[in-house]
């Protein structure tokens, strides 16, 4: 019998990657223990399971804010010997998880050094934008000065514009989907419980009041001990930026098909009122995520995988930088080229989309669908109380 | 000697929840405090790290208690649990004050949740911290820092200076240096002995190298022992300690709560001759959970082996080192070191004595054997479904019993019944005067939190006088 085996292993699971064996070991070493409980959804959804097969771990491991409160409320956390780090080995699981679930499997390799490939889609799609203004029409196009609507359409035509970013937005539609379904296919979500409608409106409220990111209620820990983080506050504005330019947009192709208006809108106008107000949320909002990460506690933190989400926020705030300043100085001569700059950073944001930090949004969501499912079928069952019973694709189900 | 620190009001000897209370109900009243922790930060609080629920006493159901839990049934469970160890009027008075820690702990940002899954016979008298002991410590941390109380780590206080009763001085080494420290009171708040394996032994012998600690390796009593040197009154049998069987495989300290095994009643337990020596279906928890690290440590190298069978496996919660596990008796046996006939004679011999029964573990249920002794009373079952597991398990131990003597005031009552003049006590230390022998659930931490609000404001008030 050896004197100390390491604290939580069990030897007869074999996981595809060494973070996943010790997020195994760590949800073991958890459910022993159970103190942080009340903190978020990862301990409840843990108790509803003996055994941590991968497909449970990744969607534990979504299913983490990374608000930080277990990691400073453990007694077992480092230097102690149970070594207990569940947020920085779940963002581990949560980046390995994305190329995992990479469609086209091709693809997967984007993940890594994805701070240089998201950089260098944005920068080459920049470059053709100018290339193919200047290409297709006189230089002086480009840095002449145009007034009134259809002004942004004699650099490219609405057709064209419309059609390339239709065509990017729904190639990363497509590709987002498919990394989805495989995500809730290998968390077994497909073999769980059903979700209902009260199961996607508990999830989309959840993910809009970012419920989980609060550390229990006290705010979320990420320099030190003292829960005084404003991440959530910063998230809000990033999402809720993003969700205006996007609405921008969607108001601005009615006007252009429903209404026969088109762009540039004066600045009282929906598109462009709805664009500041998003826009403005887009330069704070990442500006404090990037400060959080930098002030992070290393103990907390993927450094390997800082560029990748240095990389999707940079490209959120640029793309509001450059629309802003489309904004501003559209009536000069340097409208072509932020119209180019602009575009070009859209555009590449939105071909990297399936390949970037965005998709935690979309597995994130979907962790707590299947959360809200699972606690719906405990509930029914009664046992809310008691050892919780649940099918864990791994065995059956246990008592 | 090195220098002579600043002239505190109130210095509170510990870093856990006692003497957070203390130092933060001193300061709270106008006191300058010096809190001197011995462990490094990291560790900083003893056994309050490992602990997740304080019991008080309260007269309706709240957020967060699903009832009321009167101070007469409060005192009938100590009662109880002490089989009458206890002092009556301090019970009482510790009883009547939880009341108001119920709402002084979140003054102090503490948060409290519902109970935790799986504990739902403590939903209504105990009152379980959001995120566990260690968050409601960072807190009271936290809270004690805002009120500028100085805080000192891997400060362990190895001598102090006393008049008749009178508190003068510490000596407080820090690394290799040392240093005085004087204060117009003292509040002792360090918890006990049970990590001092040498003092251990000289009640235990060598059977206490077997003894794993489950909480902090810096309860060596270093402060007990210099108070009970210098006169001051002891309270609570010196031999006695709770404990409980735990994983053998823990480590050797700090294991915490996570190492307990809850499976007795499931299976049987056999030391190392493979012998059956108690009965495993006696009584329900807690009772059956707070005897078996005293049986276990009267077994030869005080080891045991709880032994298992595939139909109960999921049955208890899932523990922190998985059960060996084996196709056959045998092959259990020779995993555990055992002689492998021994255990196939005792399981065999168990399995014929059951009687049939219907199996309810929630209650005292009808399966029992017959004509064995020991014999098992209740939960009796046939080991008989592969794979067969086991857990190792070994004594661990919680808390010691010995302490100061204490009056209504957290005042320290020296050898002669006289009051100490100006040294207060809270926590573990004291806890012998109200809890003497046994444990109830969340009791230590009510002992912590009432007597050491109790020790900071008394000192306070005598620091100014």
């Amino acid at each position: 019998m050896p004197a100390t085996d390491r604290a939580g292993t069990r030897g007869d699971v074999v996981h595809l990657t060494p973070a996943l064996a010790e997020a195994d070991r760590l949800m073991t070493v958890c459910n022993a223990c159970r103190y942080c409980e009340g903190l978020c959804a990862v301990f409840p959804a843990m108790e509803m399971r003996r055994a941590f097969p991968d497909g449970d771990l990744n969607y534990l491991a979504h299913l983490c804010h990374a608000c930080g409160a277990c990691y400073y409320d453990c007694q077992f956390a480092p230097p102690h010997e149970f070594d207990v780090n569940v947020p920085k080995i779940f963002a581990i699981v949560r980046a390995e998880s994305y190329s995992a679930y990479a469609w086209p499997r091709a693809f997967a390799p984007l993940f890594e050094r994805n701070g240089l490939v998201i950089a260098s889609a944005a920068a080459l799609s920049v470059a053709a934008f100018i290339a193919a203004f200047v290409a297709w029409h006189d230089p002086a196009v480009l840095f002449g000065v145009h007034k009134g609507p259809g002004a942004f359409y004699r650099l490219m035509p609405h057709g064209a514009m419309a059609a390339l970013f239709g065509a990017a937005f729904l190639y990363a539609i497509a590709a987002i989907a498919m990394g989805a379904r495989m995500f809730w296919r290998d968390s077994a979500g497909a073999r769980g419980p059903r979700a209902g409608a009260a199961e996607f409106w508990r999830a989309i409220t959840d993910t809009c009041t970012l419920r989980y990111l609060d550390g229990g209620g006290v705010g979320c820990f990420n320099d030190d001990e003292r829960p005084r983080d404003a991440r959530r506050l910063h998230h809000h504005l990033t999402f809720y930026g993003f969700m205006l330019c996007f609405a921008a947009t969607c108001v601005a192709t009615l006007y252009h098909y429903g209404l026969g208006r088109q762009a540039p809108y004066a600045w009282y106008d929906l598109p462009v009122v709805l664009g500041t107000v998003g826009g403005l949320g887009l330069l704070i909002g990442p500006i404090g995520l990037l400060a959080a990460k930098w002030r992070r506690d290393p103990a907390l933190a993927d450094e390997p995988r800082y560029d990748m989400d240095a990389a999707f926020i940079a490209m959120l705030f640029l793309a509001s930088l450059s629309g802003l300043a489309l904004l501003l100085l559209r009536e000069t001569a340097a409208m072509g080229f932020l119209l180019a700059l602009h575009l070009g950073v859209v555009f590449g944001f939105f071909v990297t989309l399936p390949y970037g930090r965005f998709v935690h949004g979309i597995y994130r969501f979907l962790a707590l669908v299947r959360y809200a499912t699972e606690r719906r079928a405990f509930e029914d069952a009664g046992e809310i109380d008691a050892t919780p019973t649940i099918s864990t694709g791994q065995g059956g189900t246990r008592p | 000697m090195g220098q002579v620190t600043q002239k505190y009001d109130v210095l509170v000897v510990g870093g856990g929840n006692a003497a957070l209370c203390a130092a933060i109900s001193a300061r709270r009243a106008g006191a300058s405090v010096l809190v001197l922790e011995a462990a490094p930060k990291f560790y900083r609080g003893g056994n309050t790290r490992h602990t997740r629920n304080m019991r008080c006493a309260h007269d309706a159901a709240t957020d967060t208690l699903s009832g009321p839990y009167p101070e007469d049934e409060f005192w009938d469970d100590l009662s109880r649990v002490t089989e009458g160890h206890t002092d009556e009027a301090l019970a009482r008075l510790m009883i009547s004050q939880s009341k108001e820690i119920l709402d002084w702990m979140p003054q102090q940002g503490v948060r409290f949740q519902p109970s935790l899954g799986g504990t739902l016979s403590l939903g209504r008298t105990n009152s379980f911290f959001l995120g566990g002991g260690r968050a409601m410590l960072n807190t009271l941390y936290r809270t004690a820092e805002s009120l500028r109380v100085a805080i000192q780590y891997e400060a362990e206080v190895i001598d102090l200076e006393l008049d008749a009763g009178m508190f003068l001085s510490a000596t407080v080494r820090r690394g290799e240096e040392r240093s005085t420290v004087r204060a117009a009171t003292l509040v002792a708040a360090a918890g006990g002995f049970e990590a001092n394996i040498e003092w251990l032994k000289t009640y235990w012998g060598e059977a206490a190298d077997n003894f794993l600690i489950r909480g902090s390796p810096y309860n060596r009593g270093t402060l007990l022992r210099l108070l009970l040197d210098r006169g001051v009154g002891e309270i609570g049998d010196p031999t006695q300690c709770h404990a409980v069987a735990i994983d053998a495989r823990a480590p050797r300290f700090d294991g915490g709560i996570i190492t307990r095994l809850d499976c007795v009643i499931f299976g049987i337990v056999v030391n190392k001759h493979a012998q059956r020596f108690y009965d495993e279906g006696e009584d329900i928890w807690p009772k059956r959970y707070a005897i078996w690290g005293r049986l276990v440590a009267a077994q030869p190298d005080q080891i045991a082996y709880m032994v298992f069978d595939a139909s109960v496996l999921t049955l208890f919660m899932p523990s922190l080192y998985p059960p060996v596990q084996a196709a056959s008796m045998r092959e259990l046996a020779e995993k555990l070191g055992l002689d492998p006939a021994a255990l196939e004679t005792t399981v065999g011999r168990f399995n014929a004595a059951v009687r049939p029964g219907t199996f309810d573990h929630s209650i005292l249920d009808d399966c029992r054997t017959d004509g064995i002794d020991p014999p098992k009373s209740h939960w009796a079952r046939r080991i008989e479904r592969a794979p067969f597991y086991a857990y190792p398990v070994r004594p661990g131990i919680t808390f010691t019993y010995l302490g100061t003597r204490v009056n209504r005031e957290a005042r320290m009552l020296m050898r002669d019944g006289r009051p100490a003049a100006n040294m207060f006590a809270a926590g573990e230390i004291m806890a012998g005067n109200v809890l003497g022998r046994g444990y109830a659930a969340g009791i230590g931490m009510t002992i912590g939190s009432v007597f050491g609000r109790i020790a900071g404001r008394e000192a306070a008030a005598h620091a100014r006088n």
